[in-house]
């Protein structure tokens, strides 16, 4: 019990420090890849403090902010589920719910540009659900259990068993944390032909909100990645740790070296990836069983 | 168990005193009286049930002449049918009745003698139906009495038959009661063909060409099924000297090879039923006739009588090859239907692929014929039925107030509908939405796939939760956008019935969102230790104290969210437009120079997916697995 206390109040805590250090980092790399200086790494928690400042801009009445929180909370729960050590399949349905309220969010306001980027991230949505729906079958399958505690308490490092799962779900991650090629609905650089994509019409704090609601998504993933490695080892969370860096700097490169594609390629991409790698995993696992 | 007789009897008695009486008054008051009684009587039936330990109660040895009543029956059906095919140049389709009536006529009268069989049969799982039927069921009749009324005001160009209506609307109350209450296969078969006939007449109910195609469409192929049924109980009847349904299930269970046939049958038989590929396009057609029927028979409850069957089957189902092309086929019309889903505008056509598509993943929940897939089937019918039955209605209703039932007519339907709106986003949350039960379902119906080694199901359901995501959401955000039309609330035109049936579905879906834990435990658990004499804890306590709490989040977090910003102080501003803004939200400036209105519109992929094309496909894939795996069966037996 105590240690599922720990890791949601970790969570609820260090989450968004955590995520704005790697968004700083991601800042940073970029920049230094393009062959800029690139922001101080703290600049997204000046930027967040700044947008908290100013008085909420809108363009429809409070309902679009009530979806916005909605977002924020129940992507802090999904990742409460996660980080407290419970199942892992309930947390990525409730992840699920809290990103319809981002569509919802967008869709709202009735504006043209968001409405748009609204129906996007509806597709990117549908692209990657399987991949991660199937990661979650593929740790159940390895370890008897969708519960993360459970999964952490297994002897052997999960990726073992699972390379196809963790390729499919490194390849989703590039949806999720809105990097090119596949940042269709929404970039977290200002290089987006939707204008802003989702976050067009949120203004000032609103857009704080989003940016911490990010923060925490990106911390839950990671966490996700982590699950591949972790067991009861020490020198596994060191592999984690080096893996999730590597994940992270991998996302960044691809960010900086791959120019946009379709919502069509993206979709087909990912799904034929998803088939590949997670599918042909799957069908060998049953069969080794 | 006078009851169970009542029930059946009861709607079949009304049913010609409905076409008798003409006032339309007259006729609403005796429907909602004749309504009430039918649920009470389903809810006695229920308590007596209960009050004698949720026992089986198998009960009534029928006399000689209630046989032949049944047969007379049979033969009624098929000469209206035969009668109604040559009046439409259809003859042909009038040989699927005459046959399989004519083998049952010979099997009766000149047949081996049979094993006395107790025609009633009372369980959880008929019990389960019969509440399904006596409130969902009645409740969508009682809206049909103030939807019809607004029907013909609007749609003047069809002859009112209301009558008519009311009279097969209760004719099929109590084919359905019968079909879920009796045991004695020679009845299943009769109230079966009875549904069958009602959904092709109310189909046809408008008269237009289309209609009547449609309809037609409909019978041939809910007749299919029927022959097949016929085919599998004369088999069964002929190897085994009894048409016993529980005979037969126990014969499968024990895996005897002269259950083989008769299963695969039946089974057949109940994917046409549950309109499953290469049936699915019966329903997309049935959507013609109007909503109440649409609802009542093409959603929640004549379809179910399919995966009811199967249900039953189940236990008899894992391992076989009969029940891996149950799976198949549920797991392949579920994924191919939601993708069809997401092409169409047309809210009914949404709301019937969405329903072959959820069949479609019960079908496969009783292919694999675990217990763990049974209690997610379970739970899967009973969401279905109350949020699908709430859809259709309020569709129906928006329909007779916008007159259109595009969902594009629907955006900003929160702000001039807001009633309508609200019932509408309670359905489609109730289809898919944590933590509602579809979703629970959906969890224990992968686990079980998971467990029982079924790679294409896991995948199906990976991919096909992810579709069925999509086209629900992108309908619900079209509710809730803000509207580019003018901004004046509406009249909803709803009769009080209307409101009275939408209220109740609401509240019904709630309560057994919050309530799943309970009914799990008091009811499906015992259902499945009667089905399958195991005892399985699919809802384990952490994961019910996870649900609960899941449950409370996922309801508070919007309702505090809403409360919470409803005083904050905010800026307005115009949205986003490139700087081409003329004055509001709801115009911009074109090219040359004039003030043009916004209209935003959904993705549908149509060029991508092309419905009648990849539905053309489906069948030929869906028909040859059909085909090849009934050739495997019956080739596997002789």
């Amino acid at each position: 019990m105590i240690e599922k206390i720990i890791g949601v109040a970790a969570y609820i805590l260090l989450a968004p420090l955590v995520g704005g250090l790697l968004d700083g980092l991601d800042r940073k790399i970029s920049a230094r890849m393009q062959g800029r200086v690139g922001p101080p790494l703290l600049q997204p928690f000046y930027d967040v403090r700044k947008l908290f400042a100013k008085q909420i801009v809108g363009v429809i009445n409070s309902s679009q902010a009530a979806m916005l929180y909605s977002y924020l909370l129940l992507m802090v729960f999904s990742g409460c589920i996660f980080f407290a050590g419970n199942d892992i399949l309930m947390s990525v349905f409730v992840l699920s719910t809290a990103s319809l309220f981002l569509y919802f969010t967008a869709v709202i306001t009735g504006s043209p540009y968001n409405s748009i980027a609204a129906s996007r991230e509806l597709i990117q949505i549908m692209t990657y659900e399987p991949a991660v729906i199937l990661a979650c079958v593929g740790f159940y399958m390895a370890s008897g259990t969708f519960n993360v505690s459970g999964i952490i308490h297994s002897d052997m490092v999960m990726i073992t068993r699972l390379p196809g799962f963790f390729i499919a779900f490194v390849f989703i991650l590039t949806i999720k944390m809105r990097k090119s090629p596949f940042d269709v609905s929404t970039s977290h650089h200002a290089h987006q032909e939707l204008v802003k994509g989702v976050t067009t019409e949120m203004g000032a704090r609103n857009l704080a909100i989003y940016t911490i609601a990010e923060w925490y998504e990106v911390v839950y993933l990671l966490g996700f990645v982590a699950l591949f490695v972790i067991n009861q080892q020490w020198w596994s969370f060191v592999l984690a740790a080096i893996v999730i860096l590597a994940v992270y700097f991998l996302e960044i490169l691809i960010d900086n070296s791959a120019a946009r594609v379709k919502y069509g390629a993206m979709l087909k991409w990912t799904w034929a990836m998803t088939l590949l790698a997670a599918g042909v995993n799957l069908l060998i696992l049953m069969l080794i069983r | 168990m006078g009851v169970a007789i009542f029930l059946i009897c009861f709607p079949l008695i009304v049913a010609p005193i409905m076409y008798l009486i003409r006032n339309d008054k007259v006729r609403g008051r005796v429907t909602y009286v004749c309504g009430a009684v039918i649920t009470a009587a389903a809810l006695c039936l229920t308590v007596r049930w209960c009050a004698g330990g949720m026992q089986v109660i198998k009960a009534y040895d029928p006399a000689e002449w209630i046989d032949h009543l049944i047969l007379a029956g049979e033969i009624v059906l098929a000469v209206i049918v035969t009668i109604l095919c040559f009046k439409y140049h259809r003859g042909i389709i009038s040989l699927l009745a005459i046959v399989p009536t004519g083998m049952i006529t010979y099997l009766e009268l000149k047949g081996p003698a049979l094993a006395e069989v107790n025609a009633i049969y009372v369980d959880h799982l008929s019990i389960l139906m019969c509440l399904i039927v006596g409130i969902i069921g009645v409740l969508i009749v009682v809206y049909a009495v103030g939807y019809m009324e607004g029907y013909h005001e609007h749609h003047t160009e069809f002859v009112n038959r209301k009558n008519y209506f009311f009279m097969v609307l209760f004719l099929f109350l109590g084919a359905m009661f019968g079909f879920v209450l009796s045991s004695s296969l020679l009845w299943i078969d009769l109230f079966w063909e009875i549904t069958s006939v009602c959904s092709f007449l109310l189909i046809g109910y408008t008269k237009t060409d289309e209609a009547i195609t449609n309809s037609f469409r409909a019978l041939w192929m809910n007749l299919l099924g029927g022959t097949a049924l016929a085919v599998g109980i004369v088999y069964l009847a002929y190897r085994g000297g009894n048409v016993s349904l529980q005979y037969l299930i126990s014969l499968g269970t024990a895996g005897r090879v002269i259950a083989i046939i008769p299963i695969a049958l039946i089974a057949f038989a109940a994917l046409t039923k549950a309109a499953q590929l290469p049936f699915s396009t019966w329903l997309m057609g049935a959507m013609v006739a109007p909503t109440p029927s649409s609802a009542l028979l093409h959603s929640a409850t004549m379809v179910k009588a399919g995966i009811y069957m199967l249900f039953r089957l189940a236990p008899a189902m894992p391992g076989t090859t009969t029940g891996m092309m149950v799976s198949l086929v549920g797991g392949f019309t579920f994924f191919m239907a939601s993708i069809m889903a997401i092409s169409q505008r047309d809210a009914k056509k949404v709301l019937a692929l969405s329903t072959i598509s959820n069949l479609g993943l019960m079908v496969a929940c009783a292919g694999v014929g675990r217990p763990e897939t049974i209690w997610a089937g379970i739970f899967l019918m009973l969401f279905h039925a109350v949020s699908k039955s709430l859809l259709f209605q309020d569709v129906g209703a928006t329909e007779n107030a916008t007159g259109s039932r595009n969902i594009e007519d629907m955006h900003g339907l929160m702000y001039r509908l807001p009633r309508l709106a609200i019932f509408m986003f309670v359905g489609i949350a109730g289809m898919y939405l944590a933590p509602f039960g579809m979703l629970i379902s959906k969890w224990s119906a992968l686990k079980a796939a998971v467990d029982n080694n079924n790679i294409i199901l896991v995948l199906f359901i990976a991919f096909g939760s992810a579709t069925t995501g999509f086209y629900w959401t992108k309908w619900m955000g079209k509710l809730i956008a803000f509207s580019h039309r003018s901004g004046q609330k509406e009249s909803d035109h709803m009769f009080p019935e209307e409101v009275l049936s939408l209220t109740v579905h609401a509240v019904l879906m709630i309560a057994l969102c919050v309530l799943l834990p309970l009914i799990s435990k008091a009811y499906v658990d015992p259902l499945l230790v009667e089905m399958f004499g195991t005892y399985t804890d699919v809802l384990s306590t952490s994961i019910l104290i996870m649900l609960v709490v899941t449950i409370c989040f996922v309801f508070a977090i919007p309702m505090l969210s809403m409360v919470y910003t409803r005083n904050l102080k905010m800026n307005m501003k115009l949205s986003y437009m490139s700087g081409i803004n003329a004055g509001n939200n709801k115009r911009f400036i074109d090219a040359m120079g004039d003030k043009k209105k916004i209209w935003l519109v959904n993705y549908y992929f149509e060029d991508f997916i092309q419905a009648d094309r990849m539905m053309r496909y489906s069948q030929i894939f869906a028909a040859a697995v059909l085909i090849i795996m009934i050739c495997v069966v019956i080739g596997g037996v002789l």
